[in-house]
């Protein structure tokens, strides 16, 4: 295995594993703490868990696979998330999906999200950002907009430098 | 040894207490705990008790040697318990019975444990609404296939459909795609889009193989069974999944597309390849085999079989099988084919002209009880030293015994070999040698491995020789008697823990080849001069009269999951 966690990283989920009556139970913390350090989840991350929690790497994918926010490829160095759920669907979010999608030469109809071959952004749409009065809100890595017009998109995606 | 054959009961339980409950109406009296998956006692849920007032229902997740998951909801049922009042004493009716507070949301049945009074409603709109809900959403998805799909004619979604299915479909959407022919494991293909995620297959492997290898990748729509990339589901086990699976998701690989299951003659018949003795359905058709599947019996395999014991069967139609009785002609002649008449006539009239004694007899534990106990009145009519030989291998923690021969035990019960297996045959091989023993029969084994070489078989004045398949023992044969494969005739084996247990005929040997028994009547008829049964109940029934170890058991008694005997 070609994957290997520093040792603070190696403190940290040791530590974490503590907080929980069987090993198992830590699974989604040791990912989410991977996640911190690498930015995403390789499959040789999945088997090293595995094998710190004494479980099969199975059990590990099934979680990983589960929720969109745990990685399973490299991210852009600039994340743009797009709420789509229903006011800012309303609001527009899919054309502006589409929008940053055409303008970064990313296929806006694939499944999960997407990055340039640059790997400068990655463009996605995740569920309500809490802010559905301001439609069609998003974020970039952890700045929040709101009422994003299409000229708006191409400001921020000047801005990411 | 003792001489009692006792029928197999469940261990005496201490008395369990029995509650009411009404299903669809009709009481009944069902006891208060049932064993869980794993035989432990548990409260009795509401489908074993529809189970015993013999009211199905359906189901899709739930597997009684499984787990339960609950994930399906397709046992759905409504019920209600006794109302109670404020001062918790049961509300009467008018009439006197107890009044039944209907719960206002159903219940899935696999998962409910049962309550005293308990009216269980398997049979209502809303029980036929929620059916017909639950397998329209399956269907969602579903590719459809049927078609092509192995699994139709036995497929749940298809029997359900016939029950709660629509004839039209009202989903207009784009069906999500999944994938196709994954290759699962080197016996199992996998159709992602027929799976209905009951996750059978997960929770057998887990929990039954003991191989955590299956899981339920990506999400929502997308959810798919799978193995870990890189991984193989391959440990010796998994065709049961192919088994419990409702759906044609997991295919056999060795039977996919092979054959119409609906075209399949099914025989009651057990797995001859080690000492455990599975139980198996033969499915057959026009004279070839198909496939084994395992047949439910507690006593020896609950519902499973090992992967190598059912995929053993090919070898029955094999092109090399012996098919013609052939006799060695005069002087230094090569083997000629020749009739059953005069194969089994010449060798009657040479073993009632053997000297006491000089005979030896090598049969296999390969052979049925009733084909040993014929070998066995030749070896006390001829006074013949009798031996078999052992056939070991790896045992496992599930099934698989390390007896390879299926009637180990068969052949110790009727005297042929003794508790240490082979332990005669350096004295068989030293008769030879020393010119005292000069004709040797041999039954379905190679003796030049066991000691027996060429060099001594070519000192005997008669070897004679019945197998199935050619072994370097047939070609030195001066009769080669060809038998039947186990699935080619009736007879029964007694497994390693003394399950006597029978099998029935699926396919019919090939050319003149015989089931050994019927020609081993005759032989034992002509030598002893006294007639035997001719039927394979008769035989049994005989040998069970006069092998103390078979005592007190019939043909008939054995049913369809075979009597224990003490060993
Ligand atoms: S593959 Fe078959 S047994 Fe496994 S979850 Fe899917 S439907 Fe159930
Ligand atoms: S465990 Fe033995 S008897 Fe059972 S299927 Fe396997 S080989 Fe056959
Ligand atoms: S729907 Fe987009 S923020 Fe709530
Ligand atoms: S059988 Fe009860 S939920 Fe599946």
């Amino acid at each position: 295995m070609s994957f290997t966690v520093p040792a603070n990283l190696a403190a940290e989920i040791d530590e974490l594993i503590t907080h929980y009556p069987v090993k198992r139970a830590a699974s989604l913390m040791v990912l989410h703490a991977i996640q911190e350090q690498f930015g995403w989840i390789s499959q040789e991350a999945v088997e090293w868990t595995a094998a710190k929690l004494e479980l099969q790497p199975i059990n590990i994918l099934e979680i990983l696979t589960f929720y969109p926010m745990l990685r399973q490829q490299p991210m852009g160095k600039y994340q743009l998330k797009v709420c789509r759920t229903l006011s800012c669907a309303l609001g527009g979010a899919y054309q502006l999906h589409h929008h940053f999608c055409e303008k970064l030469g990313l296929d806006a109809h694939k499944h999960g999200p997407q990055t340039t071959a640059d790997g400068k952004f990655t463009v996605e749409f995740v569920e309500c950002l809490a802010s559905c009065g301001t439609a069609p809100v998003m974020m970039c890595n952890d700045a929040f907009y709101e009422g994003v017009t299409h000229a708006k998109a191409d400001e921020i995606v000047k801005e990411c430098k | 040894m003792s001489t009692t054959a006792t029928i197999e009961t469940k261990p005496a339980a201490p008395a369990i207490e029995k509650i009411k409950v009404k299903v669809d109406g009709r009481e009944i009296e069902v006891p208060k705990l049932m064993p869980d998956w794993t035989g432990k006692l548990t409260p009795t849920t509401m489908i074993q008790a529809c189970e015993l007032a013999k009211t199905d229902v359906p189901h899709y997740c739930y597997h009684p040697k499984l787990p339960i998951a609950g994930n399906c909801r397709m046992c759905l049922v409504e019920f209600g318990t006794p109302a109670l009042g404020p001062d918790r004493k049961p509300v009467l009716n008018p009439d006197g019975t107890a009044k039944i507070a209907k719960s206002p949301r159903p219940a899935i049945a696999c998962a409910t444990p049962i309550s005293p009074g308990m009216e269980i409603y398997n049979n209502t709109p809303t029980v036929k609404q929620m059916r017909e809900g639950v397998l329209e959403f399956l269907l969602i998805n579903h590719p459809l296939d049927c078609p092509i799909c192995d699994q139709a004619g036995e497929c749940k979604l298809q029997e359900y459909s016939v029950d709660f299915g629509q004839s039209t479909s009202r989903f207009a959407e784009a069906k999500v795609h999944k994938p196709k022919a994954v290759d699962l494991g080197p016996r199992i293909m996998l159709d992602d889009e027929r799976c209905i995620l009951c996750t059978r297959c997960v929770r057998f492997t887990r929990d039954v193989a003991g191989d955590d290898k299956l899981g339920i990748v990506n999400r929502g729509s997308y959810n798919t069974i799978a193995a870990y990339p890189g991984t193989q589901f391959d440990n010796n086990y998994t065709l049961n999944t192919v088994d419990i699976c409702p759906v044609g998701a997991l295919t056999s690989k060795d039977f996919r597309f092979q054959m119409r299951v609906w075209f399949l003659k099914e025989t009651k018949s057990l797995c001859n390849s080690c000492g455990t003795g599975c139980n198996v359905l033969v499915s057959s058709r026009e004279e070839k085999m198909y496939r084994y599947t395992p047949r439910e019996n507690d006593a020896v395999n609950g519902p499973w079989m090992c992967d190598a014991g059912r995929l053993n069967y090919k070898w029955v139609g094999r092109s090399d099988r012996l098919k013609d009785v052939l006799m060695r002609g005069a002087g230094q002649g090569g083997l000629v084919k020749t009739t059953w008449l005069t194969a089994i006539n010449d060798i009657s009239d040479k073993l009632k002209r053997a000297p006491a004694g000089s005979v030896a007899i090598v049969a296999s534990a390969r052979q049925t009880n009733e084909e040993l106990y014929l070998l066995a009145k030749l070896k006390a009519n001829l006074g013949a030293l009798s031996d078999s030989v052992e056939h070991t291998g790896e045992a496992d923690r599930l099934l698989v015994s390390a007896d390879k021969n299926p009637n180990t035990n068969g052949a110790r019960l009727n005297g042929i070999c003794y508790t240490e297996i082979g332990s005669n045959l350096p004295q068989i091989a030293q008769g030879i040698q020393s010119g005292n023993i000069k004709t040797l029969i041999v039954f379905g084994e190679d003796v030049t491995t066991q000691g027996i070489g060429a060099d001594l078989l070519a000192k005997l004045d008669t070897l004679i020789v019945s197998n199935i398949l050619p072994n370097t023992t047939t070609q030195l044969a001066h009769y080669v008697l060809p038998g039947a494969a186990h699935v080619e005739k009736r007879g029964s084996f007694t497994n390693t823990k003394g399950r006597v247990q029978k099998f029935m005929k699926a396919v019919e040997a090939p050319g003149d080849a015989r089931a050994e028994w019927e020609f081993l009547h005759d032989l034992v008829h002509n030598v002893t001069g006294k007639n035997g049964y001719v039927t394979i109940e008769g035989l049994f029934n005989q040998m069970a009269a006069e092998v103390p170890g078979f005592a007190g058991l019939t043909w008939a008694g054995l049913g369809d999951t075979g009597v224990t005997v003490t060993i």
